[in-house]
């Protein structure tokens, strides 16, 4: 997984609540079996008026210039602003990795579905959850037409913002130190080979039946 | 001991304990596997030089790309060839790890939500996950079933554990009895019409109440498949007699002793009297009605009776936002009566509503009709080849076709399009999947959730109806 740490970035609005996963990368994207090239198709159906598919180029398509992303003063964006319930949906994991790849390192929302929550925390990508009234906030400083840009400090759960104010935010300790030192999730677990093996052995005498031969 | 919900219990049966970074490792019993979210946990673990660290606990079948027509020709019949690569990738996984997969050309072979249960590979008191959301399904039987992202898939193959914080508890209570014509899919809706999309995350949802232990394993299914649109991250049903007469005899049901052993083990998952939820809602079942979306999210229902609503009205500025951009996708204008919504296609099919009882349902109410001249298709795709087997045997295709109704092969289909059958822009589409966000049926395409019998009746007259009133 790839670390988080510090980051400081500009924030790009996205002004829906409830935005899900086959927003955030259409289905025929889907059917690629690599873990990139998702990047382009970020927001498809809005980023777009024609329809995409796998092997069409930018260049290929037509541009929804009203699309926040398409606007020139986001460009360069890394912190994305969102409402309530973002990701909620399909379990797909290309969402995250269209996130990233775009060039995402964080969400900021007043609540995440719960898969999409732990996807990103699979990938480094950092979910930020704060309350609605600061969201709502600084969705109007966007709005005002100011460049928004945030710090985001992972370690000391805090995001920085233009005026120096600090907002906190809370996250579960365990997932948080794995992301700032970056771990190999299988790698953990196999550590613990020895400790799932025992656990196997003593479940197949409580339910043998699952351990019959198919 | 303290009483415990029915997810406490099985949470408690699987933790296998903590990890150096302090987190939980469950042990998990079965993993479910399709095209679409393998291949590249498939590639991690080859990366890494790693195997399965159990093959003969998954179990897989490709569903979401298939075509549902001429599935003779097998991989063939698949002429995007991106999507046939992904169906052969899964081939190639699945032999090279031993691990037994019900192929394209398989007869059991169908949404991998359909062939768990049907095959017996679904059982009480499991933990199973799949790389797709509406896993959830499977809870239906009291096993813990969650939805993963593909960097899970690999970690539970790698090693046979999900890491991660355990959810709360919710309890849905549901009283009285379905009025004839309602259904358990319109049941779910109410529920998520209620509490919200997000009205349940970081939940197991557990249904409960004299109106869930009347309905059958199916329509538990389509209960639990959507308790991911509540936003829970899991959905359950306690067991009961209905529950062990579905299992018993299934394919990889226990057998002989170990089907004495499970029965007696299984009678204890259902939630302890005094167990205590973190959150409740209670609903009664005896005064719902069929249950239509008109929006862009699954919380955007009405009964068949009411109109679309008028943003206006809304309160809340985010939701009055939601619900203007909802009616200008949909094309609907505000307090247009449901029953004046006109519809292009009809689809019945999908993990929540494509079993053998939603198919009778449904020809049932096609019997004798026909589809109405505007509808341009209504198609009717069985969730397994199982189910498709039993529903001709039973005559129900027949009844279909006469209808006019098309009667394809199984698979995920319309529900999210990812195979050639698609909304063309600006179509109203009745279907008895889960999700109507904007584009999932096709681009543009506009999606109207509801029940088998509901989707049928709007078949035949060419605009919503009250399946009551037939
Ligand atoms: S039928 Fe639809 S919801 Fe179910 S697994 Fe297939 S694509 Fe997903």
């Amino acid at each position: 997984m790839k670390a988080f740490n510090k980051h400081t970035g500009l924030v790009a609005p996205l002004d829906r609540a409830n935005v899900d996963t086959d927003q955030i990368i259409p289905k025929q994207f889907l059917k690629s079996i690599h873990r990139t090239g998702f990047g382009d198709n970020l927001f498809d159906a809005w980023r777009y008026l024609d329809e995409g598919d796998i092997g069409l180029t930018p260049n290929e398509r037509q541009i929804n210039h009203t699309f926040v992303l398409n606007q020139p003063e986001y460009q360069g964006a890394s912190i994305l602003l969102a409402r309530r319930n973002f990701g909620c949906g399909s379990s797909r994991e290309h969402a995250v990795w269209a996130l990233l790849e775009y060039g995402f390192r964080c969400v900021i929302a007043p609540s995440f579905a719960d898969i999409f929550l732990n996807n990103c925390f699979k990938n480094g990508l950092l979910p930020i959850v704060l309350k609605e009234e600061i969201i709502d906030d600084l969705f109007a400083q966007v709005a005002s037409g100011q460049r928004l840009e945030l710090s985001v400090d992972l370690p000391g759960q805090a995001v920085t913002r233009p005026s120096g104010e600090l907002v906190q935010f809370a996250i579960e300790a365990n997932r948080k130190r794995a992301m700032v030192e970056g771990w190999d999730d299988i790698g953990m677990t196999l550590s613990h080979s020895a400790a799932i093996r025992a656990f196997e052995t003593s479940h197949a005498k409580v339910m043998p039946w699952l351990f019959v031969d198919r | 001991m303290a009483p415990r919900t029915l997810y406490d219990k099985i949470w408690d049966a699987h933790v296998v304990g903590a990890r150096d970074d302090g987190q939980t490792m469950l042990y998990i019993d079965q993993q479910l596997l399709h095209e679409v979210t393998s291949p590249q946990a498939f590639e991690g673990l080859a990366l890494a030089d790693r195997k399965p660290w159990r093959s003969g606990a998954n179990l897989a079948t490709p569903d979401h790309n298939v075509p549902t027509e001429n599935r003779s020709l097998g991989i063939d019949g698949i002429t995007d060839l991106v999507a046939r690569e992904q169906v052969q990738t899964l081939d190639r996984n699945c032999k090279a790890h031993g691990i037994t997969q019900f192929d394209i050309l398989d007869r059991r072979q169908g949404i991998v939500h359909v062939v768990g249960p049907e095959q017996g590979a679904t059982l009480p008191g499991m933990t199973i996950v799949c790389g797709d959301s509406h896993t959830s399904t499977h809870g239906a039987f009291a096993a813990l079933a969650q939805g993963i992202g593909t960097s899970d898939v690999e970690h539970v193959l790698a090693t046979q554990c999900l890491v991660g914080p355990k959810a709360l508890n919710f309890e849905v209570w549901v009283e009285g009895t379905l009025p004839a014509g309602v259904y358990a899919k319109d049941l779910i809706l109410a529920v998520i019409g209620r509490i919200g999309t997000a009205g349940a995350t970081g939940h197991t949802m557990e249904f409960r109440g004299p109106a869930v232990t009347a309905l059958s394993m199916e329509g538990r299914m389509t209960l639990c498949n959507m308790s991911i649109e509540a936003g829970a991250r899991a959905g359950l049903v306690a067991v009961d007699e209905v529950t062990l007469n579905y299992v018993h005899g299934r394919p990889f049901a226990p057998k002989g002793e170990h089907w004495n052993q499970a029965q007696s083990y299984w009678h204890d998952l259902h939630s302890d009297a005094e167990a205590s939820f973190d959150r409740r809602v209670a609903l009664d079942a005896s005064v719902l009605e069929p249950q239509v979306t008109w929006g862009t999210s699954p919380e955007m229902v009405v009964g068949v009776g009411g109109a679309v609503p008028d943003p206006d009205a809304c309160e809340d500025e985010q939701q009055r936002e939601g619900y203007r951009r909802a009616l200008d996708y949909m094309g609907l204008s505000p307090n247009q009566p449901v029953t004046d919504i006109h519809l292009d296609r009809v689809f019945i099919g999908s993990c929540t509503n494509s079993r053998i009882e939603d198919l009778r349902v449904a020809a049932e109410i096609a019997r004798g009709g026909h589809v109405a001249s505007p509808v341009k298709q209504a198609m009717v795709v069985p969730g397994s080849g199982l189910v498709k087997a039993q529903a001709e045997a039973e005559g129900l295709h027949q009844v279909f076709l006469d209808a006019g109704f098309q009667w394809r092969d199984p698979g995920c289909s319309m529900c999210l399009a990812m195979n050639p059958d698609k909304l063309q822009v600006g179509e109203h589409c009745a279907a008895t999947s889960n999700r109507n966000f904007e584009g999932r049926q096709g681009h543009g395409g506009r999606t109207h959730l509801v029940s088998p019998a509901t989707a049928a009746a709007a078949a035949l007259a060419g605009h919503f109806v009250d399946v009551r009133q037939r």
